[in-house]
């Protein structure tokens, strides 16, 4: 991936958006982690986070007007949360100890005029950066115009003691001093004027005789190179939205902090002889792109402080600091248990996927995560801003097999079982019998052949019985196996035969019985050249089959595939209402309905997260389902949900459809194999072929070791494969005392080991496993 | 890998058919995409037939093999 694909990838997620109350804070404060360790009553975080970013806390944390408030998302629920009463609520409790970091010291000597909020701001944050910093005032005490504040809002000796702490970080007070601006220039370096008061600081008269004011609001540069200053008339002027920083024509506090902190970025910029303007749009206010859902919250009032001074006592604090959204997006990690399962939300996996690709040595810890993926698209249809963590998945695993470091494991079984639907044991293409060409084809797909063959030859015959023109069948695997595993060649190569058989049928419309099959190949189609079976079912009077299950209210699980096909959702809920199947909408239905755990290949990758997609997926609703896709049905039917195929209501196979067992991987290819068989000997007359030798063994397997294989991804002709081998080659293992005996073969990148006996009627298998690594035969 | 492998009482209770004989534990050589190790595992004396336990192939063994290809 290069790295501005990474870049793309990483602007759409928006979860490190700033939350509202940051954004709007000119200073940045993190008042969304503040007000959470109040919420929690974890009052040294508070202050730690407090501070991080805002200069003189003791101060600032009991005077600052808080424009946070003003664009707090509680509002709209409720009242917002009254930050400022909880700032003023932490900092007038101890303070926990710290240690300020200082910056190695630099030669280059500034001074501040004015020891006001700006003033000391702009002196607190120069002399951490090591600039050795001396502050006049033309009054004895520090503090400026702090002082005029009422004593129980600002006690002075609060800002003696934020002025002592200067002090001792080596700033130099020089108080009942009034230097003129040409004095201040020939000793410092460079110089912030505060502003304001012209007439008690001559520093703030320029040698023109005029006041010294900056001519540029983001900057503060005078015209007097090296002297910055600040004005009190509009504090924070220039910021990118101006909002929040003064109010009804009084000075913000935070805004003047601000002013402060501009001065001392840029007297830091130009003692390095950096650029003043170069990256400062994210000082001050900001937009935020950052998207709250405010679905499921409920109207909440803010706390009233008993004290009739409005100061909060630390358990009304923590109780308002409750109130608080916590404000985040996680919009596709709330519905997707996959995004949930690795703990952290699309940015921070765009990164940890991009970091995984460059990995040479060493273990590259994000595969899982990449092959995981189901591909469905549910986090771009609910993402504010699109990002699709299929595209990404996607895109890493091609990657991933170009480069030769795609895990063996990951999707084996399923290209093992893609290359079975692609041999001739089940491809077949034919015209209707009797016909030359046709106007259609059926495409049933593998895994409605291997879930129900018996519905697959039903619907045929109902096709050839309701169209004119001829309807062929193909039968071939859509290529979603190696599409999902990256192996673009694979498909490619299946996909040119799909297409040569189409046209050698004469180009007749597709009709799909499974929307995988139709996602997979309709980009690679023309418009018009193929429908989902429910599109021709709908018109032609169809009716529920005799014996079949009763109409009861079902739930409908769209598949993920059918996503971007609202025709297809629409037709299938028509096809119903005409069944006369009342339906329930999921709450995840139509565009942003859920995957049931394979799609992706995630039922191969990560069995277990696969199992647990699909349990989620299953108690969305307590009433059985309905869907129209045979992998979706067996998905959700192996974790024991009562789930119909529509194609149950119209042609059902037993008495209890919804009920039916997910027929195991064996059974699924003996299925389509038989199929095939079928068909040709009863429509075109044609012998099926010889049997392999090895599957002529005669295999009794109990239930609970068929399951047992099942999960392990043993075929039953891998067992045949093995004992025939054992029986042939006298290579095998027998027990001393039960008298079983243990086969073992390799035939492709695996070693499968059976233990078995002898009966009469054939081989009882007892147990069977597997193993990847290879073993170098020693006598 | 450590090189002897967990064995219990019962791997050592299957017999080699063809050579008639007790497996007894001794070396045997495992690669996986180009990594190899030497495992102490039941074999037959005679002709090298050897047994991977259950326990082993879905356990430690099974780890591993993810360890090397996420390598």
């Amino acid at each position: 991936m290069e790295q501005s694909r990474l870049r793309e990838f990483e602007r759409r997620c928006i979860q490190e958006e700033p939350a509202e109350c940051v954004a709007a804070c000119p200073l940045h404060v993190d008042a969304r982690s503040f007000v959470m360790a109040v919420a929690v009553g974890d009052w040294d975080g508070a202050w730690k986070v407090l501070r991080k970013t805002m200069p003189l806390p003791g101060i600032l944390g009991r005077i600052c007007d808080h424009p946070c408030e003003l664009r707090c998302r509680r509002r709209e629920r409720g009242d917002a949360v009254r930050i400022g009463a909880l700032e003023r609520a932490c900092v007038t409790r101890p303070a926990p100890t710290h240690r300020v970091l200082i910056l190695p010291r630099r030669d280059a000597r500034v001074a501040v005029v004015g020891s006001g909020l700006a003033g000391l701001t702009t002196a607190s944050d120069l002399v951490r950066k090591g600039h050795p910093v001396t502050v006049f005032d033309s009054y004895e005490t520090a503090g400026g115009r702090l002082l005029q504040f009422p004593p129980e809002l600002l006690p002075p000796k609060v800002v003696a003691a934020e002025v002592a702490a200067l002090s001792a970080l080596g700033v130099e007070f020089r108080l009942g001093e009034s230097p003129s601006l040409e004095e201040l220039r020939a000793e410092f370096a460079a110089v912030f004027v505060e502003g304001g008061e012209e007439e008690l600081q001559p520093a703030g008269v320029g040698p023109d005789g005029r006041p010294v004011l900056p001519y540029d609001r983001q900057t503060l540069a005078t015209q007097w190179e090296g002297v910055f200053a600040g004005d009190e008339a509009t504090p924070g002027g220039g910021s990118a939205t101006g909002d929040g920083l003064s109010s009804g024509g009084r000075v913000s506090p935070v805004g003047l902090a601000l002013q402060g902190r501009r001065a001392a970025v840029s007297i830091d910029r130009f003692l390095q002889g950096a650029s003043l303007t170069a990256a400062r749009e994210k000082e001050g206010p900001q937009p935020t792109r950052l998207f709250v859902s405010l679905a499921r919250v409920e109207s909440l009032p803010s706390i009233e402080p008993e004290d009739v001074g409005g100061a909060y006592t630390a358990e009304e604090a923590q109780e308002e600091a409750d109130r608080c959204l916590r404000c985040e997006c996680l919009e596709c990690v709330k519905v997707c248990d996959y995004l949930h399962h690795f703990g952290s939300y699309p940015r921070r996996y765009a990164r940890e996927i991009y970091n995984n690709a460059a990995i040479v040595q060493g273990e590259h810890k994000a595969n899982r995560l990449i092959n995981s993926c189901m591909l469905c698209g549910l986090c771009t249809a609910v993402c504010p801003e699109n990002f699709s963590m299929a595209d990404l998945c996607l895109e890493a695993r091609r990657g991933m097999v170009e480069r030769g470091k795609m895990p063996p494991s990951a999707h084996e079984f399923a290209l093992e079982d893609y290359a079975f639907s692609r041999s001739a044991a089940f491809v077949l293409a034919r015209t209707e019998p009797g016909r030359e060409r046709c106007s259609y084809a059926f495409f049933p797909g593998c895994q409605l052949a291997g879930s129900n063959p018996a519905q697959v030859e039903a619907v045929y015959e109902y096709l050839r019985g309701k169209l004119t023109g001829g309807v062929g069948l193909i039968l071939d695997c859509c290529g979603a196996p190696p599409t999902w595993a990256g192996r673009q060649d694979l498909f490619g190569q299946g996909l040119a035969d799909i297409l040569r058989e189409r046209h050698r049928l004469g180009d007749p419309m597709l009709i799909f019985a499974c929307p995988t099959c139709q996602d997979v190949l309709a980009p690679h189609l023309g418009t018009g050249t193929h429908v989902f079976l429910s599109e021709i079912m709908e018109e032609t009077g169809i009716t529920v089959g005799a014996g079949g299950p009763t109409l009861l209210p079902r739930g409908l699980h769209d598949p993920c595939t059918t996503r971007d096909r609202t025709h297809v959702q629409q037709s299938v809920r028509r096809l119903l209402a005409h069944l006369d199947q009342p339906i329930e909408e999921l709450a995840l239905s139509g565009q942003i309905t859920g995957c049931c755990g394979y799609g992706g290949l995630q039922a191969n990758a990560n069995p277990q997260l696969a199992a647990a997609v699909a349990v989620r997926r299953s108690a969305e609703s307590p009433l059985e389902y309905v869907t129209y896709c045979a992998m979706c049905r067996d998905s959700l039917a192996a974790q024991g949900k009562r789930i119909l195929h529509v194609l149950d209501l119209i042609y059902p196979t037993e008495e209890d459809p919804a009920g039916r067992r997910r027929p195991g991987w064996s059974e699924r290819r003996e299925n389509r194999a038989r199929l095939k068989a079928r068909l040709l000997r009863e429509l075109w007359n044609e012998g099926g072929g010889a049997l392999e030798p090895w599957q002529e063994v005669q295999l009794i397997i109990a239930d609970e070791v068929k399951t047992l294989l099942d999960t392990r991804r043993i075929l039953v002709e891998d067992i045949q494969q093995a004992i025939y081998h054992a029986e042939h080659t006298e290579e095998k293992l027998c027990h001393d005392s039960s008298g079983h005996f243990l086969a073992f073969f390799r035939p492709r990148a695996v070693t499968f080991w059976v233990e078995y006996s002898l009966r009469d009627s054939g081989f009882e298998v007892h147990n069977a496993y597997s193993h990847r690594m290879a073993v170098e035969r020693q006598v | 890998m450590a090189s002897i492998a967990r064995l219990s009482e019962d791997d050592l209770r299957w017999m080699c058919c063809r050579c008639s004989r007790p497996l007894e534990v001794g070396p045997v050589e495992l690669t996986y995409l180009g990594n190899s190790f030497t495992l102490e595992l039941p074999r037959c004396p005679d002709c090298g037939l050897y047994l991977i336990p259950e326990e082993l192939a879905t356990g430690r063994m099974a780890e591993v093999e993810q360890i090397l290809e996420d390598k």
